[in-house]
This record gives C-alpha cells, structure tokens and sequence, in this order.
C-alpha cells in the first residue's frame, strides 16, 4: 500500500502542499547505535498540548490577530503525565479525540508501556509538545528545535519519534 | 515539522517521523520516514485504541534499523473505516484565522472585480 498523503485534504490544500519548493539539502543521519531494547527514546508531537495551569497554553489569542503567525514555542512535557492534566491548544485540527487520549499524538503512556515490557530502553523523563502551524520554520529550526536537542542530549536520548498532527 | 527531525538527527539522536503526509516529508527531507493514511490529529491511531496505537509505534521503532539511507519512506498499510464521516470530522469546529482570512480576501477580490 502506498500512503495518498492528499486523501483527508481539501484541493486548495492540497495544491497548495503540491506546490511548496522541494529541499535540496542534505539530510543528516545518525545510525541506531545499539539495540531498540537498550534505547532512550523521547517524543515530540505538534497537538499543542500543554500542562493546563503549569504552562501558558500556545498562543491562538495573537494568531487570531495575525493569521499568518503560529506560536512556535514547545512545551516540556513529563513522564508521568496524566490525561487530565492536559490541554490542547490547536485552531488545525479537531482536537477532542487528543483531549481524550493523548496518545494519538504524543504516545507517553503507550511508550511506558512498551519500556515495562523490556521493547524499549526507557522512556525519558522528557517529551516536548509544539503547535504544529508553523507558515516560518526559522523559530523551530534556530531556537526551539536546537533547545530540544539539548535538552535530549542532556537526558541521554538515542531515539526521539515525532509524530506531526 | 520535518525540520525538527533534521535538527535533531544533526545532533546524533536518531530520529523516526510518523506522518499523513509523507509527500511533505520528502520534499522538505526527512531521516526516516513512516506513513500512514490516518485523518490529521491521528498520526498513531484511533482514541482508546490501544492496540492499533502500540502496532503503529512498533512498526515507526521497526523503521529505525531497517532503513538504511536518508529520506526513506515505509508505507503502513493501516486502515481508517468511515471515509466519509472522517473527511469532515478531523477539521476543527471553525475554520482557522488563516483559511477565514484567504477566504474574505478571495470575496473582497472577486467583488472588486465584478463588472459594472
């Protein structure tokens, strides 16, 4: 099976993705060193979660203002978070099935599991949630992306699995 | 998005990015890509569906030692029943600040134009 990635859009949208420029830089790449059993992995979803009354939710108030503008901060997202201490904070997508399980977009739980049944090294005490609207990488790619991979460094990270909304 | 996985894996994380839209994984660059043709704000699966969320995670960690060159993508051959309710039901309540702003300028343009 090949995937249709224009299946779920509408045209304008899809016309729209067709014709954004193609990369031509070079990719990096950083071979699995060990084992998946003996890996750190972290996550990184773009749902906008965020922990409700411990973190600003992302700022939809300002992209209301300025359409074009995404709030291209993250959030540092624990290990043992609860479902209900969670929010989402998305104008993209419908966000009701994440406010029920987060797991569809940023998987802590099923990856807590997936360490107690010895598939994966450990989870890490960190993940990271971002607002996956971004019309200007330029915040993501110098600044926000860059802190996180430090802060996965820090933690001994050798996996990181992100999964965009 | 794709961008976080190429700063990341620049800093010698190895990096698995699990997407609907794995056209735009391959024209931004991407290390390792995994597809799945799932309505958006579902990249892992269906709410409370615990196994078919755990089924995609194995397949995406599975992808990490299996592809052996950058910008690779693995199609997963998972279903999502129901086309027809799921094209509407993965957009948000109202459209967003972006799609309402496009839209007035496209009427504002058209009016601008209509002959006298």
């Amino acid at each position: 099976m090949t995937v249709d990635s224009f299946k779920w859009l509408p045209p304008s949208l899809a016309n729209y993705y067709k014709g954004l420029p193609i990369q031509k830089e070079e990719v990096p790449w950083t071979p699995l060193a060990k084992p998946l059993s003996r890996c750190r992995c972290s996550l990184i979803g773009t749902a906008g979660i965020y922990l409700k009354g411990k973190q600003p939710p992302f700022d939809l108030d300002r992209e209301r203002r300025e359409p074009f503008w995404g709030d291209p901060s993250y959030r540092a997202i624990p290990r043992d978070v609860r479902q209900e201490e969670i929010g989402v904070a998305h104008l993209h997508i419908n966000t009701s099935d994440i406010e029920e399980d987060m797991n569809i977009a940023l998987p802590v739980h099923r990856f807590l599991e997936l360490e107690d049944a010895g598939e994966i090294g450990s989870l890490a005490p960190t993940s990271y949630s971002l607002m996956g609207f971004q019309q200007n990488i330029d915040e993501w790619r110098d600044t926000s992306g860059p802190e996180i991979a430090r802060r996965m460094k820090e933690e001994g990270v050798d996996v990181a699995l992100l999964a965009p909304v | 998005m794709p961008v976080l996985a190429r700063v990341i894996e620049a800093a010698g994380i190895s990096t698995v990015f699990v997407t609907m839209v794995p056209y735009l994984a391959e024209a931004c660059g991407t290390p390792r890509t995994v597809a799945v043709e799932f309505p958006f704000g579902h990249p892992l699966g269906h709410a409370h569906d615990r196994d078919e969320q755990l089924n995609v995670i194995r397949d995406a960690l599975r992808a990490l030692p299996e592809i052996e060159q950058p910008n690779t993508t693995v199609h997963l051959p998972y279903q999502w029943p129901d086309f027809d309710h799921w094209k509407a039901a993965w957009h948000p309540p109202e459209p967003p600040p972006i799609i309402k702003f496009l839209r007035e300028r496209a009427g504002r343009r058209a009016e601008a134009e209509r002959p006298e």
